[in-house]
């Protein structure tokens, strides 16, 4: 069956339908990794938007529990060239087909993915509509307004757990960790766990008392989808963390969200950085590691208040903030994405250092 | 920061190309080198190979030409006194000519650096005994192994390793003697050959580990220790066949996240630990079950999986190799093709590349054709698309062997218990033989099982004979064309499928508006945009290859295709210099060619590069975009040629000779005309069709005859008959071919052949030289040492040469390039070939005169006369240099390949000697070629009865330089006759000791073995021949080539000077 992807400023690109047959209005975003198409699909910072693969061969190995970063795939759609026919790989409980099928989440597969690419890089991300439905006249004006007025919002909320959840370690004297879910991905939790952390996973509206009650030794802030401006009532609770002097480490959506408490401003990337080649450079050594990234909002660096934080990691392509430290405190957050999955496990030395960070080993 | 102590680097190529090293080198020392200049650094370039664009003097500020010996790199050292030397660009000649050099302690003695990659870290990464400590120390993991002396160790490693085994007998060539044992018995067999081919009776056991997936990385790190990936590739032929052999592809398609990523991580930690400065490609053997992997090898240089990854992604590997040599940081190397980003980022891909090798079977009948662990191929092609389907169609048609799709090998006779014993076999038909059994409906689960080719690749495979089917059905519609087109289906091809003319489909298609458009290789997936013009076709997308609206005219230049046995690197030199020569006159330039190994294919040679197949589709589908002002196709070799009168179908006009001149030249019927005007002798001939018509011209001319095809290079098809029983094995090997052009009976002359390459303005003729082959004909002269000046050949001959050569470049209106072969007995001159065009003797004759013949011949082209040029037409004065230029040969590789050499080329490349001396010159282009001699001063010969005579003098001339001969009964007795000393050996069929026993004595210095021609060939010959080469005897086939080596060994190898023929490069340098 023909699907369409019709953008808000009515480009139209032409597919086959994949996965569920359902029309949904997204934003719509593309992803440069050339594996782990199912990390990113059940990566929850993906709420609200649907992906386009620029690389053009996906479901080659199929989909494995194994590669789950979350519960549930949450994007809103998935837009690739070519959806293989008959993955191959040892791993493999299902294919992609399927995998789309059973989570209702659409698709298009055969669409021209480089130009929609080079169309969103040049015009910015934006909304879009993935419908099978050919639609024409004033019936595509009508939609045209309704893709246009599409906001990803209250996202945070859809994806973090309702309840706190614990992750009892194995080792005695494990450090606690409280982690905030922004929208965490297992291998955040799995990141600490393998260095004998006790994860107690917070839902995000938690309130800063009752996560300082708990006593914990480290508290982790995860990535999580949406405009990090809209949080107002996490970030008036991130502030309260802050202010005690709880080692914090936060990732993405959390390293905004704590500029953000700090009083620095976040703005939204023209297309974001999406993808696992990200170059970022430490300021403190100068040395460059390649890094997963998915984020379409950055912290301008221009509003940090130098008394508060400093940049410790530089994007080096485009030189935007990958990282802060805070001074006088032990709290370091980075953009990128240490835990990979998918991507390079280049920083994910990070982990060790909050681990440092909790020893009291590390200023 | 720039390292300030670096200014004079010592830069070492890869010598002359043979299998395993090939073009890949020519174009990393070439870029790397210019990335070295951009510095202001004094590039001192050796390397032995004159076809290369890298021994240019505008790549390198000297350029020595020389054997890649450690006493004739000291003696360069000594007289340049570099302050540095870069090890890491020319292969492992390269690489293990700076290592002896550092260990012999000369790089200390004269104080020159190693940088990049330090010694230390060199020899953990290639010596056996330390990779396996360094990767214990690690804690990566590796198959186990073990070296073994004798039967009884190799037995119990087995055993502890678990079968099955792998044995590899050390020092033994083309992996003879080795072999996968499963059992005891087997390995007992193997073992006990094993240990007796081997020089050192040494065998490596080891873990078998055949049917893992094989999966390379390339990574590179800078002096401050940033890593990063460039590419990852997946052979589709799992481990067991050599990664140059294998079909390969990037990048991987069958890995995880989890699997990539475990492999990046492994390789950026053995890249770290090891301390690389540089690039460095990792090879892994991935199990295909679960998780789990060892380190199969690691590279610490620039090699031809560099070459490929830098051509797939767009990253330059090399120039970033040598920036970060002289110290600069990953982040501060800009990446030339976005000019947005820098080099410390990871290329992501949004297409797929598909590489294939090209073997040399069509030149050795009689080798085997399976692949293994030896390398084979000899070149290689590369092809981009936006599916894997796609990729590989257009790269099985741009192999330059006759095929275009998965049907062009015809196995539908085979009986199906035929057909799943071929399955069984790794050779080089193996896709053919898959596509086959899809065909028949075998299972993708059954074909995997016996190839053990992941079911993805094989799925693909069921993908394009499922499309082979469905356009038979009739009619044809849209929708089919369009899915066949995005296959890349050649119209050829669904034209033969579906029954319509080619002509029809291609209007079909452009009706139904299933155009090709052209995508670009930005290295990052159009992430940020980017500003070089390197593209590929696909169907079904959108076109990025807009115009540049530079305003200049534009010239398409076709390049050369894969390296292949009659068509080298030399043809790729034309290309290029061809493409500089038009860039500084103001031309746009539009590169065409598939060869991901050569600098043609590098992002800033043309202004505009299509990497594509090939063929006339292709090229149209370029022509449609570009529309060209013009053509050239005199510098690309037989690839180009061909496209000929295509591209005057499609409207573009050919630059240079006139296509009908050219037609005029390979036409038997018009250039007998020609001759005939001019009065120029050849030797007597006819044009035939069958086989009938053959026997009758041979029997009007007398035998011997030469039999040949038209339209062929590197004498592809050529024989020596010596009586009718030849004549219709020959007609039949050459007919299995399709055959458009008719065949050629020739009288054989034998004489001294001489050959000139010429150019020509339209009005006067410019002949740089006149190169004289050492051997008589009926060797190929591409198989011949060749000498400049020519030294025999009377005055009056030359004078003729001169006048013939003028005469027929007027007839033929030339513009440009001409080569010219001749026969020259005593004053007679005749000829032998014309070709109107470039030739492989070109990038030679331009070294070694000074004469910068393509740029020359390009002006021309494009109108100037070579009097504004400043050069005086005719025959030039000689440069005062002997220079020999000496083939050279992979028979060792190539099992059950016969090296006697005849008229089909065998050569797969080249070397140079140059000196004041002509014995002297000789005796460095042996040394080139890796015939390092004397050593033990043994050797054999055995001399078929006609020419014993002929051999006494040079067998004299052995004895006296102290050699003890041993000759075959027939040889020995005319030598006594004569009075050389020699020793009576008996042949192989005869009982021991014979002359089997001598040859694994191991102390043989060469043999000389004569054979006899045609068909009557002994097999006792062609056993002792491939038993010398495989266990690293020098074996010679033509007395001339003794002779030549006799006298070169009378000149002292401790007395050869260095030349620096940048001198000689830039002293003909005139207004240009």
């Amino acid at each position: 069956m023909k699907a369409y992807l019709i953008l808000e400023d009515g480009t139209t690109y032409v597919g086959t339908a994949i996965g569920e047959c359902k029309e949904v209005i997204s934003e719509i975003v593309f992803q440069t990794a050339m594996t782990g198409y199912q990390e990113v699909l059940s990566d929850p910072s993906y709420a609200g938007q649907a992906i386009v693969m620029t690389y053009p061969l996906i479901g080659n190995y199929g989909v494995s529990h194994i590669d789950m970063e979350s519960r549930k795939p949450w994007a809103d759609a998935f837009l690739v060239r070519e959806l293989a026919r008959e993955p191959s790989s040892w791993r493999r409980d299902n294919t992609l087909e399927n995998f789309l099928k059973e989570y209702h989440i659409p698709g298009i597969a055969g669409l021209d993915t480089r130009s929609l690419t080079k169309h969103l890089r040049r015009n910015g991300t934006m909304n879009g509509c993935i419908t099978t439905k050919h639609y024409e006249g004033f019936e595509k004006k009508d939609l045209l307004e309704r893709i246009r007025a599409y906001r990803v919002c209250d996202v945070v909320q859809r994806v973090s757990v309702k309840e706190p959840v614990f992750y009892p370690s194995g080792s005695r004297n494990g450090k606690k960790v409280a982690l905030i879910d922004l929208g965490t991905k297992r291998n955040i939790i799995y990141s600490l766990e393998k260095r004998g952390c006790t994860v107690c996973i917070y839902p995000a509206d938690s309130a800063a008392n009752e996560i300082l009650a708990a006593r914990p030794d480290g508290i982790m802030l995860s990535n999580g989808p949406g405009d990090p401006a809209e949080n107002t009532g996490i970030i008036r609770e991130i502030r309260k963390l802050y202010e005690s002097d709880i080692p914090i480490f936060a990732i993405c959506l959390g390293h905004q969200l704590m500029a953000l408490a700090t009083g620095a401003k976040t703005f939204k990337l023209t297309y974001g950085h999406r993808g696992g080649n990200h170059p970022v450079k430490d300021l403190s050594t100068g040395k460059v590691y390649i890094s997963a990234q998915n984020h379409g909002y950055a912290v301008d660096a221009n509003t940090l208040d130098p008394a508060v934080a400093v940049e410790s990691f530089r994007n080096v392509n485009d030189g935007t903030n990958e990282g802060l430290h805070y001074l006088g405190k032990r709290i370091r957050t980075v953009q990128f994405h240490p835990e990979a999955r998918p991507g390079p496990t280049d920083t994910d030395y990070l982990f060790d250092e909050f681990m440092e960070m909790m020893e009291g080993r590390h200023a | 920061m720039r390292d300030p102590r670096i200014k004079k680097v010592l830069v070492i190529g890869s010598g002359p190309i043979v299998i395993g090293q090939a073009a890949e080198f020519d174009y990393a020392g070439t870029q790397a080198c210019e990335a070295l200049k951009e510095d202001d650094i004094e590039v001192v370039l050796v390397n032995s190979n004159p076809a290369t664009i890298m021994t240019d003097v505008s790549i390198a500020d000297h350029v020595y030409i020389e054997p890649l010996t450690t006493g004739m790199l000291t003696r360069i050292i000594e007289k340049e006194r570099p302050d540095s030397l870069l090890p890491t660009l020319g292969g492992q000649a390269g690489l293990n000519l700076a290592m002896a050099l550092e260990e012999k302690g000369i790089l200390n003695e004269y104080q020159v650096r190693l940088i990049g990659t330090t010694a230390d870290t060199i020899r953990r990464a290639e010596d056996r005994l330390m990779f396996k400590e360094t990767m214990e120390q690690m804690g990566e993991p590796i198959a186990a192994s073990e070296v073994v002396h004798s039967l009884e160790d190799g037995l119990r490693a087995a055993a502890e390793i678990g079968y099955p085994v792998v044995l590899r007998p050390a020092y033994t060539l083309g992996g003879s003697g080795g072999g996968i044992a499963y059992t005891k018995d087997q390995c007992r067999e193997i073992l006990e050959n094993g240990l007796r081919l081997s020089r050192v009776h040494e065998v490596l056991v080891e873990k078998c580990i055949a049917g893992w997936k094989e999966i390379e990385y390339e990574v590179i790190r800078d002096g401050t220790g940033n890593v990063i990936t460039v590419c990852n590739m997946e052979n589709i032929d799992p481990v067991g066949v050599h990664t140059g052999d294998s079909i390969v592809v990037a990048p991987s398609q069958t890995l995880s996240d989890q699997e990539y990523q475990m492999l990046r991580t492994s390789s950026l930690h053995i890249i770290s630990e090891l301390q690389i400065t540089g690039g460095c490609n990792v090879q892994f053997a991935l199990h295909p079950d679960r998780l789990e992997y060892c380190v199969i090898e690691v590279n610490p240089r620039v090699s031809r999986s560099s070459a490929l990854a830098s051509k797939a992604t767009g990253y330059p590997i090399a120039r970033v190799a040598a920036k970060i040599a002289l110290g600069y940081r990953l982040d501060e190397i800009r990446n030339e093709v976005t000019k947005e980003t820098y080099a410390c980022f990871e290329p992501m891909l949004d297409y797929c590349v598909v590489k294939m090798p090209r073997l040399p079977f069509d030149k050795f009948i009689s080798a085997e054709h399976s692949l293994g662990t030896q390398m084979k191929a000899t070149g290689e092609v590369m092809a981009i698309s936006g599916s894997f389907e796609g990729g590989l169609m257009k790269a099985i048609r741009s192999l330059e062997q006759h095929v275009d799709s998965l049907l062009s090998y015809d196995y539908s006779h085979l009986s199906d218990d035929e057909l799943s014993d071929l399955l069984d076999q790794v050779d080089d038909r193996r896709i053919w033989i898959i596509a086959e059994a899809l065909r028949r409906k075998y299972s993708v689960a059954g074909i995997h099982k016996k190839t053990q080719i992941d079911k993805w690749f094989l799925d693909k495979i069921k993908v394009l004979v499922e499309m082979e089917s469905v356009l038979k059905r009739r009619p044809m519609t849209n929708d089919v064309l369009r899915r066949a087109k995005r296959l890349e289906f050649p119209d050829a091809v669904i034209a033969r499928l579906s029954g319509y003319p080619e002509e029809e489909i291609h209007r079909m298609c452009k009706q139904a508006g299933i155009t090709a458009a052209f995508q670009m290789v930005d290295t990052c997936a159009a992430e940020f945009d980017a500003r070089t013009p390197y593209y590929y076709s696909a169907f079904g997308v959108e076109n990025e290859a807009m115009p540049s609206g530079s305003g200049k005219k534009k010239i398409l230049i076709l390049g050369s295709g894969p390296i292949r046995i009659g068509q080298g690197v030399e043809f790729d030199y034309c290309c290029v210099h061809s493409t500089w020569a038009f860039r500084r006159e103001g031309w746009e330039t539009i590169m065409i060619n598939n060869n991901p190994e050569t600098v043609s294919t590098d992002f800033d040679t043309a202004d505009r590069l299509y990497f594509e197949p090939l063929t006339a589709e292709d090229v149209r589908k370029v022509v449609e975009i570009e529309h060209p002002d013009g053509a050239v196709v005199q510098f690309g070799g037989q690839t180009a040629i061909g496209l000929t009168e295509a591209l005057k179908r499609f409207g573009v006009p050919i630059l240079g000779t006139a296509p009908d001149d050219v037609d005029a030249a390979e036409d038997r019927k018009r250039f007998d005309e020609i001759l005939e005007r001019t009065g120029i002798p050849r030797p007597a001939g006819h044009t035939v069709f069958t086989a009938e018509e053959a026997k009758q011209a041979a029997k009007a001319l007398g035998y011997p005859v030469l039999v040949r095809p038209s339209y062929v290079l590197g004498g592809q098809g050529m024989h020596i008959a010596v009586d009718e029983e030849d004549i219709e094995e020959y007609i039949g090997e050459i007919n299995r071919y399709q055959q458009d052009h008719p065949i050629l009976v020739d009288k054989y002359i034998r004489g001294t052949e001489v050959e000139i390459d010429a150019i020509c303005d339209g009005d006067q003729v410019l002949i740089p030289g006149i190169m004289e082959h050492v051997e008589r004909t009926g060797i190929h002269s591409g198989d011949s040492i060749s000498v400049y000046p020519a030294m025999s050949i009377s005055e009056a001959a030359k004078q003729k040469i001169l006048k013939d050569a003028e005469m027929l470049a007027m007839a033929l209106h030339v513009k440009g390039m001409i080569n010219i072969q001749f026969i020259v007995d005593g004053d007679e001159v005749s000829i032998i070939e014309v070709n109107p065009r470039s030739s492989r003797t070109v990038p030679y004759i331009s070294k070694v005169t000074g004469i910068p013949v393509v740029d020359l011949a390009t002006k021309v082209i494009c109108g100037h006369s070579l009097a504004s040029m400043g050069y005086q037409p005719g025959l030039q004065p000689v440069s005062g240099y002997f220079a020999v230029k000496m083939p050279v040969f992979s028979f060792e590789k190539i099992q059950g390949a016969d090296i006697a050499l005849g008229p089909e080329m065998k050569s797969t490349g080249e070397c140079l000697g140059v000196a004041k001396e002509m014995n002297e010159a000789m005796g460095k282009a042996f040394a080139g070629a890796g015939i390092s001699l004397p050593k033990s001063r043994k050797m054999v010969i055995t001399v078929r009865d006609r020419s014993q005579e002929e051999m006494v003098p040079v067998a004299k001339k052995f004895a006296t330089l102290g050699y003890q001969i041993y000759a075959t009964a027939g040889t020995c007795s005319t030598f006594r006759k004569h009075g050389v000393l020699c020793e009576e050996i008996r042949k192989a069929e005869a009982a021991s000791p014979n002359i089997l026993d001598l040859v694994l004595e191991h102390d043989l210095d060469l043999i000389i073995d004569i054979p006899e021609t045609g068909i009557h060939a002994s097999h006792d010959g062609f056993r002792i021949r491939r038993l010398a080469v495989e266990t690293g005897v020098y074996v010679i086939s033509a007395v001339d080539t003794a002779r030549a080596l006799s006298d070169a060994l009378s000149y002292p190898v401790g007395f050869q000077e260095p030349v620096d023929t940048g001198i000689i490069q830039n002293r003909s340098q005139r207004s240009i």
